[in-house]
């Protein structure tokens, strides 16, 4: 996928806004929200992809989806990076298309393609209006994508080019920095650690990217997910022919060792920033932990409830030390991270930092209040349909639900999942899965000693 | 252009989906009222989810500051969280929470905008809530003092340490000399620094009264019922006229200007700024459509002219872009941007951004182009009512600027009409180096600065 470089807000939020500061935390706020009446069918195509569809009538719109376990956890060693520069080639040459003649068909007919690739999974997107001729095009464009991507060698070569001098660009800033050395030093032994390097990415070969196409990019490798105006017959002739179009012939990727949560290390790095950037965490839960409710209700009393949990009341409301701060949990393939963030100028970072762990240290020993409690699961219940109010965030929810393979009724028994947590179970979640000892803290942009 | 607003300049192929997208709306399920008191109200249904979003807009932003209080505009808004008589410091956002809502606000150049996300039920209780401080708001000096803090903090995180946000405020600061649009909506470091709760307060009792606002709802409402819930909970508030503003407007630029950033990076950037006329009548000058369709040419998808031909073909950018937005309260500006690709020169960037510009002016667009772009701005119509909050954004930001719902029909019926030859028209017209604003990021490697500090560097552990 193309990417762009940003240029900053001209509007300011008064508080930062979840989406940008948190992204990883949506894979975790994505997957537990939604009403209770959206129906998921779920089949599965003849080579072997699993289907999830939900229709969706009201607006002449379709979303198709692919996610494949084809994410960077998946880097061959030696090779870091394959996954997200793989990802990158797909829309760029495929069929008898080049990527200019394929980027024009999907704007003539108004779809838009988009992907996203992250330790996990490597996804495909298609948005398209319903009418059927320009559904037709696009997906005839879609279909050639998933079928044979060239990978050509001058294509190659520019991306990976813009990819090394993308990289190079983003080791200057803080945030990029401090979110390296959190996960490097959160999984040592586990490839959620691995680190893209400029020189790494630049030894990386065409034949590489071959390979890791033909590897990963399978039906059986695939979850397809559809939303939006189709009937139940379309969308199986539709899944049947996106499936198709994929390589059968592979081997299911096989996962590595789970990360255990190590000692905790203490990292600070300099950085001229007039802030410093401070990461707390460790590796925690995978998705469908058990744990899972209680850590999130627990969780939102900490770090997770935008103004009203303890980390934003100590840390900005009472004494203005930070713009953003939070805490969240990432559920993953494998044991995700449990993160506390936070940045500051750097003159307070000791002061700071030392005080959101005191916040954590308080909340592990004594767990939430009862009226904590009570407006969490108010929140989290009540909020529970902003989550499932259109058709994309429909297909974000459907989407991980496949992956992941979440039981299909999760959605119905949210509600009352957060509801059945108590007290008890929120300490000793927090007890199972956070134990200070093992923190790891990072600090980029530290003040000189 | 609510996207352009909220996301300005962020990934410009958002961008300009965005603004294709907000000029493209249909009136359909739209209904507007105003209150005794001043206050516009508008109400989108759309009943897919059992869901709404109220919106507060008040039309005042960081262009009605005045020299010295810059950020005052956005500070306040930080402050509207702070209080009233009968709710108290942080009980606003308590109270949305607990009745499992979302609330956040921002502020612009052009307005300042608040919002809840809430179950549809709950609407009358957002309603007491978003009135009470309309007009009664505590400013209290205690609460200031912390949240000026948070002000700064977000300042140094969102502007101090990003050369790209330095670079953006010092390329408008420069461009712009006589207008307000010349000051950050953040405000200056020495401005925050030097700010009181009586300049925040004062700030308030000028601007905040119904009369100056426009009352938004969308989502599974009926818009009889929330006319009549809010004339209960804002009908009784006063209004008060806010004091004239002036012009201030930009005198003509007579040459180009330029301006370098150093700051930690690898890459340089390069940000081009030209004087462009904005939309002040729907059925005005065909020039700000045409501008409107020409960025969408240059930059509306992946192989739209501008990554085509420099990141793709000559291989000279990383990523190259183009931004304009038409609608705003103030002067508009039409961006070329980009990243040339190490080893190649920003000026030789800059060269091929305004050669991409030439050849338009001289041998026009291809009609498959225009075509394509007017496409894209059809589907983006539909797209963008899968969203309730996108919806009511684009609402209120139309209304800030004085424009009925419903013209976003006849803006949109305007870029439909845009021709080639009017695409040529606009490339030749307003690509003067005479009223261009150029600012450079220089990057100064941090190796300079401090020690280099790859993750891979030793830690050290205590």
């Amino acid at each position: 996928m193309p990417h762009k470089i940003s240029l900053p807000l001209s509007s300011l939020f008064s508080r930062p806004r979840r989406a940008i500061l948190m992204l990883a935390a949506s894979v975790l706020l994505a997957a537990f929200s939604a009403r209770a009446d959206i129906r998921i069918e779920h089949w599965q195509t003849q080579n072997g992809s699993r289907v999830n569809f939900v229709a969706a009538r009201t607006l002449p719109i379709l979303d198709v989806r692919l996610d494949f376990a084809a994410g960077s956890m998946f880097d061959p060693a030696g090779k870091i990076g394959l996954a997200a520069l793989t990802h990158r080639l797909l829309d760029l040459g495929a069929g008898d298309l080049d990527e200019d003649e394929i980027s024009n068909r999907l704007a003539d007919v108004g779809a838009q393609l988009s992907g996203h690739a992250d330790a996990d999974r490597a996804s495909l997107s298609l948005r398209v209006l319903s009418a059927p001729e320009k559904q037709a095009a696009a997906l005839a464009v879609f279909t050639g994508i998933l079928r044979q991507p060239h990978f050509s060698a001058p294509v190659f070569a520019r991306e990976r080019a813009n990819s090394v001098a993308a990289l190079k660009d983003a080791l200057t800033r803080p945030d990029a920095l401090a979110n390296r050395a959190f996960w490097n030093a959160l999984y040592p032994a586990h490839p959620y650690g691995n680190l893209t390097t400029p020189e790494g990415l630049a030894a990386l070969t065409i034949e590489d990217v071959r390979q890791f196409w033909r590897a990963h990019y399978l039906a059986a490798n695939a979850t397809i997910s559809i939303v939006g105006d189709i009937d139940r017959d379309a969308a199986g002739a539709l899944a049947e022919r996106l499936a198709a179009a994929l390589p059968t012939e592979g081997v299911p990727p096989v996962l590595p060792d789970p990360p255990v949560a190590d000692a905790g290390k203490i990292l600070q790095l300099p950085h001229p920033a007039s802030q410093a950037h401070i990461y707390l965490g460790l590796p925690a839960i995978a998705k469908n932990d058990p744990d899972f409710f209680p850590l999130l209700v627990g969780n939102y009393i900490l770090g997770g409830g935008g103004f009203v949990s303890r980390l934003m009341t100590e840390i900005r409301e009472k004494r203005g030390y930070a713009y953003s701060v939070y805490s969240y949990f990432s559920p993953m393939k494998q044991g995700g991270p449990f993160t506390v963030g936070l940045q500051t100028r750097k003159e307070q970072a000791d002061v700071a930092r030392t005080l959101a762990k005191k916040i954590l240290a308080d909340f592990l020993r004594t767990g939430p209040e009862p009226a904590e409690l009570a407006a969490a699961k108010a929140y989290l219940t009540g909020s529970f349909p902003l989550n499932l109010d259109s058709n994309w965030k429909i297909l974000t929810q459907v989407a991980d639900i496949g992956f992941y393979g979440l039981p299909l009724d999760y959605l119905a028994h949210y509600q009352e999942r957060v509801q059945a947590v108590e007290l008890a179970d929120i300490r000793a979640a927090f007890a199972r899965h956070v134990r200070l000892e093992n923190l790891t803290e990072v600090t980029v942009g530290a003040a000189k000693e | 252009m609510t996207c352009t607003r909220i996301r300005s300049l962020r990934h410009c192929a958002l961008l300009l989906v965005c603004a294709l997208s907000a000029l493209a709306a249909r009136a359909d399920g739209v209904f507007e009222t105003t209150l005794k008191n001043g206050l516009k109200i508008i109400v989108k249904e759309d009943h897919r989810a059992p869901v709404a979003v109220q919106m507060v807009w008040y039309r005042v932003g960081g262009m009605d500051e005045t020299d010295g209080v810059s950020g005052v505009a956005h500070l306040l808004e930080h402050m509207m969280f702070k209080g009233t008589p009968k709710v108290g410091a942080g009980e606003f956002s308590r109270r949305v929470a607990a009745v499992g809502g979302r609330d956040n606000a921002f502020t612009g150049s052009d307005y300042t905008a608040y919002f809840q996300q809430i179950p549809k039920e709950k609407l009358t209780d957002m309603m007491a809530l978003e009135a009470d401080r309309m007009r009664h708001l505590t400013v209290a000096p205690e609460e200031f003092a912390q949240e000026i803090k948070v002000v700064m903090e977000e300042r140094r995180l969102r502007t101090e340490d990003n050369p790209n946000a330095l670079l953006f405020e010092q390329t408008r600061a420069v461009a712009f000399q006589a207008h307000p649009y010349r000051r950050p909506v953040i405000g200056w470091m020495n401005d925050l620094e030097n700010m009181t709760a009586a300049d925040a307060k004062a700030w308030y009792e000028i601007w905040y009264a119904p009369n100056n606002a426009t009352l938004v709802v969308s989502g599974d409402v009926a818009h009889e019922a929330v006319f009549k819930l809010a004339a209960r909970h804002y009908g009784g508030l006063k209004p008060q006229k806010p004091p004239a503003q002036k012009p201030q407007r930009e005198p003509e630029q007579k040459g180009l200007r330029r301006l370098t950033v150093k700051g930690p990076a690898e890459l340089p950037y390069l940000l081009m700024a030209w004087k462009a006329p904005g939309i002040t009548r729907i059925d005005g000058t065909v020039e700000p459509f045409a501008l409107n369709m020409l960025a969408a040419i240059l930059d509306g998808h992946a192989s739209a002219r501008l990554p085509r031909r420099l990141v793709r073909e000559k291989q000279m950018a990383i990523s190259v872009g183009a931004s304009y937005d038409p609608l705003n309260r103030g002067p508009a500006l039409f961006y070329l941007y980009g990243t040339p690709v190490p080893g190649q020169t920003p000026e030789a960037l800059e060269a091929a951004l305004k050669a991409e510009i030439a050849d338009i002016a001289q041998n026009g667009v291809e009609a498959a182009e225009l075509a394509r772009a007017k496409a894209q701005l059809l589907a983006a119509e539909t797209y963008k009512r899968d969203s309730v909050f996108g919806q009511a954004m684009e609402i209120g930001a139309m209304a800030i600027l004085g424009f009925a719902y419903r013209d976003i029909d006849a803006m949109n019926a305007r870029l439909e009409a845009v021709t080639t030859e009017e695409v040529r028209t606009a490339a030749q017209s307003w690509f003067n180096d005479d009223s261009l604003t150029v600012g450079l990021l220089q990057p100064t490697p941090l190796a300079e600065t401090e020690a280099a500090s790859a993750p891979s560097a030793a830690p050290t552990r205590r």
